[in-house]
C-alpha cells in the first residue's frame, strides 16, 4: 500500500472515532474533500416538450443542510431524481462528493443516501427483512452490517416493528423505515424527497428531529414545500419554479426581502389606538390593520428601526398593549412573490 | 453481498411471503399431473418414459410463466421501489440478471418438485433415466427463454396484465414457430432462407431436440442466446426510460 493510502486510512479512522459518540455516525467516505457535496451543472430535463428542469446549478457544501423550495411541480423530484441517478439528465450533470453521476454512477450511488419521494418500500418484507437487502445492496460485509443496523433501527425506534410486514406500519413509521434505508450505509450526503409529506404534526416533529440529528455531520438536499420547515432545517434555500433557479439565499435573507421584514404588529384591544399618530411618526411607511381580529402592524421605511419609536408611542399615549412583536419577515410572502411575480431576485 | 445475488435473494423472499409462490406451485404440480394424465395418454402408451410429460411444458409454461414474470418489473415501477433500486449502487444489467435468476430458479424449484412423477415412472418400468434428465435441462432452458422474454416486456409496461398478454402472445408465437402452419403461410410471401430462419426460432423445436435425449450444443446455444438477447433487450428497455 502506498503511503498515501496509510494516510487516507488514519484520517479515516479518526474521523470514525470522533463521531462514534454520536447517535448517527457518519464514517467519512468522500474521496475529494475539498468539493461541493452536491453540485449541479446546467442540469436540465425534458420530457418531450415539457422542460421540468432548465440548466439548474445549485451547490450544496460540506454539512449544510439545503432546502430545495418550489410549488408543486415546479422540478423538484425530478433533480433530485436525477441527483440520485434514478433519471438521466438531458444535458449538464450533476455531482455527488465529486462523483459526476453521469460518468461514475456507480460511485456516486455509493456515497449517496436517497428518500425517494414517499418513501417507497417492499411492503411485503419485514422491516428487519427489507433493511437487510438494503446492506446487501450496500456491499456492507456482516459485522459492520449488523453494526450499522443495530445503530440505525436504535437511532430511528424501530426495535418494537423489526419483524412486522412494512406494509402494515403507519405512514410515520414507514417515513422513518424510508430514512433507515437511506442512512443505513452512513452515507455523506442524503437527498431526501419531502420526507415529512402527508404526516401528522407528531410524525413531522419526529422526523424533523431525526433530520436534525443526521445533519450534524452530513449534508443534505431536502425538498418540500412547507415553509415552516424551512426554519426548523435549513441552513440555506434554493427556490425554484419550472425547473428555474428563483432564488439562492439563507432564510434570513429570504425573510429580509418580505414586507414584513422590520414592521412591528401588535394587538391593543378596547383601545382606539390613533393610527394618525402613529403615521405621524417619521420612521412609519405604512399602517394596516387585520380586519380579523384588529391586529395592526406598522410597516418601516427602508432602512429604518421602528420598535422602539412605536413603543415610546404606545407608552407616552398610556395604551395598553397586549403583546407586540418584530416582525423578522414571512417566508410564505416572500416565497408567493418569487414564485409568482415572475421577478427573480427580489 | 454481490449486488445480483441480494436482488436475487430479495425476489425470492418476496415470492414465498406472499402468494405468489404457493399458488404457482401448487397449480404448476396440479397442472402437470393432469395434463400427463389425461391429456398425455401416460398410462394408455405403456411405455416408461416422460414424453408426455414433457411435451405438455411448452403449453403450460405458455400460461403459467407469464404469470411469474408480470410483475417483475412493472410493480417495481407501479410502486416506486424502481426508484429506491436504481438509486442503490448496482447496474440495470445487474438488476434485471438477479431478477432473472430469482424466477428462474422458482421456476427450476417447481420443476424439481415433480419428481414423484420420476420415481412413478422407475417404479412402473425402466426408463431411460438419461433421456429425463435431458427433459429435465430443456424444459428449465425453455422456461428460462419465456422468462426472459417476460422480464424484458415486463419492464415495458407498469401494467402487470398488459406485461402479461404481451408475454403470452409473444411466446405462443415463438412456440408455434416450427408448425407448419405457420412456416406455410410465409412460404408464399418469405425466401426460403428467412422461412427456415423461422423455422429455427420455434422454443418448441429446439426443446423437443433436447428431451428427446439429444443434448446439441446448438439447442443449448439457442436457449442461452435467446435468453441473453431478450434480457439485454429488457435492459435497453429500462435505460431508455431513464433517459426518455
Amino acid at each position: 500500500m502506498p503511503p498515501q493510502a496509510w494516510m487516507n486510512f488514519s484520517v479515516t479512522l479518526r474521523v470514525d472515532q470522533r463521531l462514534e459518540e454520536r447517535a448517527l455516525p457518519v464514517v467519512g467516505a468522500c474521496l475529494l474533500p475539498q468539493s461541493d457535496m452536491i453540485e449541479t451543472e446546467q442540469l436540465t430535463r425534458r420530457y418531450g416538450a415539457l422542460t421540468a428542469v432548465d440548466s439548474l446549478s445549485i451547490r450544496a457544501e460540506p454539512g449544510q443542510v439545503l432546502g430545495l423550495l418550489g410549488p408543486n411541480g415546479a422540478g423538484k423530484t425530478t433533480v433530485m431524481r436525477m441527483i440520485a441517478g434514478f433519471l438521466e439528465p438531458s444535458s449538464g450533470t450533476a455531482r455527488v462528493c465529486g462523483y459526476d453521476v453521469r460518468r461514475e454512477p456507480l460511485k456516486a450511488k455509493r456515497v449517496l443516501g436517497y428518500l425517494p419521494e414517499g418513501a417507497p418500500s417492499y411492503g411485503e418484507l419485514t422491516v428487519r427483512e427489507f433493511l437487510t437487502f438494503i446492506i446487501r445492496m450496500r456491499g456492507l460485509n456482516r459485522e459492520d452490517g449488523y453494526r450499522r443496523f443495530e445503530r440505525v433501527v436504535g437511532g430511528l425506534q424501530l426495535e418494537g416493528v423489526l419483524d412486522q410486514c412494512i406494509d402494515t406500519l403507519s405512514k410515520g413509521l414507514r417515513r422513518r423505515v424510508g430514512l433507515a434505508q437511506a442512512i443505513v450505509h452512513n452515507p455523506q450526503v442524503l437527498v431526501l424527497d419531502e420526507p415529512t409529506d402527508g404526516l401528522d404534526p407528531n410524525q413531522k416533529h419526529t422526523v424533523r428531529q431525526l433530520i436534525d440529528v443526521m445533519a450534524r455531520d452530513r449534508t443534505i438536499l431536502i425538498s418540500t414545500h412547507l415553509l415552516e420547515e424551512v426554519h426548523a432545517l435549513c441552513n440555506r434555500v434554493v427556490i425554484i419554479a419550472n425547473g428555474r433557479l428563483l432564488a439562492d439565499a439563507t432564510p434570513a435573507e429570504l425573510e429580509a426581502r418580505s414586507r414584513y421584514h422590520g414592521a412591528v404588529s401588535f394587538s391593543a384591544p378596547g383601545s382606539g389606538v390613533s393610527q394618525e399618530m402613529l403615521g405621524r411618526l417619521p420612521q412609519v411607511a405604512s399602517i394596516e390593520v387585520d380586519p380579523l381580529d384588529g391586529r395592526i402592524t406598522v410597516f418601516p421605511r427602508p432602512g429604518e428601526r421602528i420598535l422602539e419609536p412605536v413603543e415610546t408611542l404606545l407608552r407616552q399615549q398610556g395604551l395598553e398593549v397586549s403583546e407586540i412583536q418584530l416582525e423578522r419577515g414571512r417566508l410564505d410572502e416572500v416565497f408567493r412573490h418569487i414564485t409568482t411575480g415572475g421577478e427573480g431576485h427580489a | 453481498m454481490n449486488p445480483v445475488a441480494a436482488v436475487a435473494r430479495r425476489e425470492l423472499r418476496s415470492y414465498f411471503v406472499t402468494p405468489v409462490a404457493y399458488v404457482f406451485l401448487v397449480i404448476f404440480l396440479v397442472l402437470a399431473g393432469i395434463l400427463t394424465f389425461y391429456a398425455g395418454d401416460f398410462y394408455d402408451r405403456q411405455q416408461a418414459d416422460l414424453q408426455p410429460f414433457f411435451s405438455m411444458h411448452p403449453w403450460l409454461y405458455l400460461v403459467l410463466v407469464p404469470a411469474v414474470s408480470m410483475r417483475l418489473w412493472a410493480e417495481e415501477a407501479k410502486g416506486g421501489t424502481l426508484e429506491l433500486l436504481l438509486s442503490l449502487p448496482l447496474t440495470l444489467a445487474q438488476a434485471m440478471l438477479g431478477k432473472f435468476l430469482a424466477a428462474w430458479l422458482f421456476i427450476g424449484m417447481a420443476l424439481l418438485l415433480t419428481f414423484p412423477i420420476w420415481i412413478t415412472v422407475n417404479y412402473l418400468g425402466s426408463p431411460d433415466n438419461g433421456v429425463i434428465l435431458a427433459g429435465y435441462i430443456g424444459s428449465w432452458l425453455m422456461a428460462g427463454g419465456f422468462l426472459a422474454i417476460g422480464a424484458c416486456l415486463s419492464a415495458v409496461t407498469q401494467s402487470q396484465v398488459v406485461a402479461f398478454v404481451l408475454t403470452v402472445v409473444v411466446c405462443y408465437l415463438l412456440i408455434l414457430a416450427g408448425q407448419p402452419q405457420v412456416l406455410d403461410f410465409f412460404q408464399g410471401t418469405l425466401p426460403r432462407k428467412l422461412v427456415n430462419g423461422v423455422a429455427h426460432l420455434s422454443m418448441l423445436r429446439h426443446f423437443q431436440a433436447i428431451s428427446r435425449g439429444v443434448l446439441d450444443l446448438r439447442d443449448l446455444l439457442f436457449f442461452v442466446l435467446s435468453m441473453a438477447a431478450w434480457l439485454t433487450a429488457g435492459v435497453l428497455v429500462l435505460d431508455l426510460k431513464r433517459t426518455a
